[in-house]
């Protein structure tokens, strides 16, 4: 009976009142409330802000599509917009002829330089794209090594780097791994059998790849494909950096901060780009859903490999070569710049020099102690919320717990720009007490976009890290006298540490180098992080060489960054690997 | 140490729609070891873990040493649980994970020291304080994880198929131990396993579960013996059934099967019902017929070393028959028609 159990009189009044008015809030409702607040605040407001602005008479406040009629009205619009189209597509295609061989032949063949294309093809993820852009055009632009060597020897000059031509280059460099790496773990998980059995039905060659292979490894490049897609689409560094400015991205900028916060037109493009990110990231959830085709069975174990031969052998190594060294110029570039005294009309630097990096240090501390700040606010913010929510969504059966990770993932769909753009006009009228200044152009404000941007991946970091701790191993600690919130500090958060600390690693090193939110939030040089120093460097041509140094320093931080992540968690892994059987 | 018993009076719980236990009624005595036993997902875990105030909250009570737990929080029941998987934790230490619940009771460390060396001495594994969970074997990890729990002093001890993951060897070992240990403590224990030589041999007293419902509670021998239903009796041991009728003729009692045979029944047995259940040790295998005795015919032979396991076909079912093997003594060749001589003394008619 209930009341044979001894009551707190305190709660005695609530308990007999209906349970929704008085609902019992443990320490986890109120953290949960907490982060549903919290994410409001910093995210869904302000981009239902944007969307709102956007569907506004700017003068009268009204309700209109005007904005949009305007948009598609102007010519710049109308051809920014299908530039951004077209170079995402084109990027889609270029990154594909890149991925392509690579995935078919570590994954078709016996190949020895597989561990090189698996390696080296994570290499341009660790490289902010803008960062690169710079250096490839001193490789492959109009004066550049390539076309000044094409010039001497054939007398011709191809326009690699010219226009959209220069940014299709830069962003399929840089994000062809997504697709090499979705392309490769769909076509690993094909069995054997299945394309056995089509052999033994009479099938073979690029038959079988059409009527088997393909259909069975295209939800992987689907995906991988809609991915790209997407970050190309979004992505202002970029575009800005080879002053392409007649693109989606770079027109909001420019218009918000040239026109200001109340012109209509960033909004307008803010609201195509979360357009674009939801439909982009749903087809990629459609096509995976239903057609997961991890078709390997018990004893399977992938496709049939076969050997080369040695002409097949010379072929595939000028193959991954070609394109490695393609896929590394601009760190090469990056390099040599950094390394380089002059650089100009010659297929290499003048003469090296260890100056651009004295230079660098000297004008750019402020930038990498902003850069920690901020990233180390935001990464130690997004595992702290990435814990609970995870915690909350996994383990309790709190009312909107799946909201929550919702909220935290839809992240996921709004572009830095759009976010900026958000903070910009949300925060802008507020100000903050003591500090005399809107919270829009405080610094604080740059590292709370780095930490919702970075949210979703710290989040399922930490989910993954949470899935791992059985819940056996909770439920002793309870039995042995153990609250939950004892449990959670004693038990699951010691055990979740690996997969926290990876999560925290990764998104520091990301946050390190985010360039798109950060622009737009900038109100002064001295609260600049790292990535809008590189930019101000490169702005100038006799900066460039510093600001190349800046850009290895970026490239180290978060190469340290994946390769410390990726210990972590193999660490993490092997402790794990016992004391708990099951 | 204080001894509890637990009293289960009509739990229902539910995981959602499915419904999981169907009015539990269960009386354990304080210091008694008990075992649940039956097939998977008969809800016998979830029986036991709703007594440590793990799963869904129930609907009855569950009173322990008199007080209904219902609405406890499991770090307020004063239960003990070891698990399946035995869930050390793999950051701690033998010791810190002995020591846990001991620093949760706020315990003085001088005691929770010298109360650690005592629990760990009790599993003989005082000398491997120091390791972590992943430098033992599994034997020892299961006698970490039964320190751990008995240190704290817990009324009721609960075990979830603690032995499952041990090698057989090593099963029969630490099922004594356990057992040794209970009687050591005298601490009130459940005992959860589907494998009943484990529950006949350690259990005082069983309850036998099936689809969430308790078919019998006894002592291993009564349930073997006389078991309440068709499932119990199938469940324990291998049982023959016949079906048929109890009829009375001139105060003899006589069970007739459905395709005619009849079973005297022992003087002075009334019993009712419509199945008659033989254990296989119980018929004896004749090559003559007799009074009381079935026509049958041999269809398969298995020598198992001290026994012979015979398939014979008789009174309308295969009835399978133990005989006691003995050298130069002849047996029965398949195709061969016998005659069964059933011991209906220890027959039970349901
Ligand atoms: N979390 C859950 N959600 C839904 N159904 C569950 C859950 N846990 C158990 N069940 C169901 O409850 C029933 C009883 O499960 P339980 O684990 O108690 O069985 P068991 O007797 O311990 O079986 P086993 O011998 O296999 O361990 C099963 O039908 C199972 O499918
Ligand atoms: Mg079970």
């Amino acid at each position: 009976m209930s009341n044979t159990h001894e009551t707190p009189v305190a709660t005695g009044l609530a308990e007999r009142m209906p349970g929704w008015l008085f609902p019992r809030l443990s320490g986890l409702h109120i953290v949960a409330l907490f982060i549903a607040l919290l994410l409001t605040g910093l995210l869904l407001i302000p981009v239902a802000q944007v969307i709102f602005v956007a569907f506004q008479n700017p003068a009268t406040g009204a309700l209109t599509l005007q904005n949009f009629v305007d948009f598609f009205g102007t010519s710049l619009f109308r051809e920014s917009f299908w530039n951004s189209f077209y170079v995402s597509a084109m990027s889609v295609v270029v990154a594909t002829a890149i991925a392509l061989p690579l995935a078919y032949i570590t994954t078709r063949f016996h190949f020895s330089g597989s561990i090189l294309i698996q390696s080296l093809g994570f290499i341009p993820l660790i490289m902010p794209p803008f960062v690169g852009a710079v250096a490839m055009q001193l490789i492959f632009g109009r004066n550049g090594t390539v076309n000044l060597l094409l010039g001497e020897r054939f007398g011709i000059n191809i326009p690699f780097m010219e226009g959209l031509n220069g940014v299709i280059l830069v962003q399929s460099i840089h994000y062809f791994p997504f697709i090499l790496i979705n392309l490769s773990a769909s076509l690993r998980n094909i069995d054997r059998s299945m394309e056995e059995a089509a052999q033994n039905l009479g099938s073979s060659g690029m038959r079988l790849f059409r009527k088997i292979v393909f259909p069975l490894a295209m939800p992987g490049y689907v995906a991988g494909a809609a991915l790209v897609f997407i970050k190309v689409f979004d992505d202002l560094g970029t575009p800005l950096l080879l002053n392409v400015n007649n693109m989606l991205a770079p027109q909001a900028y420019l218009r918000i901060s040239g026109v200001g916060i109340s012109d209509p037109m960033g909004y307008v493009i803010s609201v195509i780009l979360v357009a674009f990110s939801i439909l982009s990231l749903w087809a990629s959830f459609l096509v995976m859903r239903g057609k997961d085709y991890a078709t390997v069975q018990k004893g399977g174990g992938g496709m049939a490999k076969r050997d080369l031969k040695p002409a097949e052998k010379v072929a595939a190594y000028g193959v991954v070569i070609f394109i490695l060294l393609v896929v590394l110029s601009p760190h090469i570039g990056l390099a040599l710049l950094s390394f380089g005294t002059i650089w100009s009309f010659a297929p290499l630097p003048d003469a090296y020099t260890l100056q651009n990096y004295v230079t660098m240090w000297a004008g750019s501390k402020t930038f990498i102690v902003n850069t920690v700040l901020y990233a180390g606010i935001a990464a130690t913010l997004d595992v702290i919320l990435g814990t609970a929510i995870a915690y909350i969504v996994i383990r309790t059966k709190i009312f909107g717990r799946k909201g929550l990770d919702y909220l935290a993932t839809a992240a996921l769909a709004v572009p830095g720009v759009v976010l900026g753009i958000g903070y910009l006009r949300t925060f802008h009228a507020i100000d903050v007490p003591l500090i005399g200044k809107p919270l829009a152009s405080w610094w604080v404000i740059i590292a709370m976009a780095l930490m919702i941007r970075r949210l979703p991946y710290a989040l399922r970091a930490c989910m993954a890290a949470l899935q791992q701790v059985s819940l056996a191993l909770e439920e002793a600690a309870e039995s042995l006298g153990a609250t939950k919130r004892r449990t959670i500090q004693k038990v699951v958060v010691p055990l979740m540490t690996g997969g926290i600390l990876a999560g925290f690693v990764t998104s520091f090193a990301t946050a390190a180098v985010e360039l798109s939110a950060t622009i737009m939030l900038v109100s002064s040089n001295n609260d600049a992080p790292l990535a809008y120093g590189i930019y101000l460097f490169m702005q100038t041509p006799s900066g460039r060489g510093a600001g190349a140094a800046l850009g290895i320093v970026a490239v180290i931080v978060v190469a340290i960054g994946t390769i410390a992540s990726q210990i972590i968690i193999e660490r993490d892994k092997k402790l794990k690997a016992s004391g708990d059987v099951q | 140490m204080k001894k509890a018993g637990i009293t289960i009076k009509d739990l229902h719980l539910s995981f959602g729609p499915t419904e999981v236990l169907k009015g539990v009624n269960l009386d354990i005595k304080p210091g008694e070891f008990f075992a649940f036993l039956g097939p998977s997902g008969s809800g016998k875990s979830t029986l036991l873990r709703s007594i440590a105030g793990f799963g869904p909250r129930p609907k009855g009570s569950i009173l322990i040493g008199g007080k209904d737990v219902v609405a406890l929080d499991p770090w307020k029941r004063n239960v003990g649980m070891v698990f399946q998987s035995y869930a050390l934790w793999p950051h701690m230490s033998v010791r810190d994970n002995v020591a846990f619940g001991l620093r949760e009771r706020r315990i003085p460390a001088a005691d929770i020291a010298t109360k650690v060396q005592e629990g760990l001495e009790l599993v003989g594994l005082a000398h491997l304080a120091d390791r972590m969970p992943n430098q033992l074997s599994g034997g020892q990890q299961q006698r970490v994880a039964l320190a751990r729990t008995v240190v704290t002093e817990p009324e009721v001890l609960l075990l979830d198929e603690p032995l499952s993951n041990l090698d057989a060897s090593l099963r029969v070992q630490m099922r004594r131990e356990l057992l040794r240990l209970q009687r050591k403590l005298g601490l009130t224990t459940i005992f959860v396993t589907h494998d009943q030589e484990e529950a006949n041999t350690t259990s005082d007293r069983m309850a036998v579960l099936d689809g969430g419902v308790i078919q019998q509670i006894g002592t291993p021998q009564e349930l073997y013996d006389t078991p309440a239903n068709l499932f119990v009796a199938n469940f324990l041991g291998t049982a023959n059934i016949l079906e048929g009728k109890v009829e009375t003729e001139g105060g003899q009692a006589r069970f007739r099967t459905t395709t005619g045979d009849t079973l005297a029944l022992p003087e002075g047995k009334t019993a009712s019902g419509t199945n008659i259940v033989l254990r296989p040790q119980n018929i004896t295998l004749q090559r003559d017929p007799g009074a009381n005795a079935l026509a049958g015919q041999v269809l398969h032979r298995e020598f198992l070393g001290g026994q012979i396991r015979y398939l014979i076909k008789a009174g309308g079912a295969e009835i399978v028959v133990d005989q006691s093997h003995r050298a130069g003594r002849d047996w029965f060749e398949p195709g061969m028609a016998v005659h069964l001589l059933a011991n209906t003394d220890s027959a039970v008619v349901l």
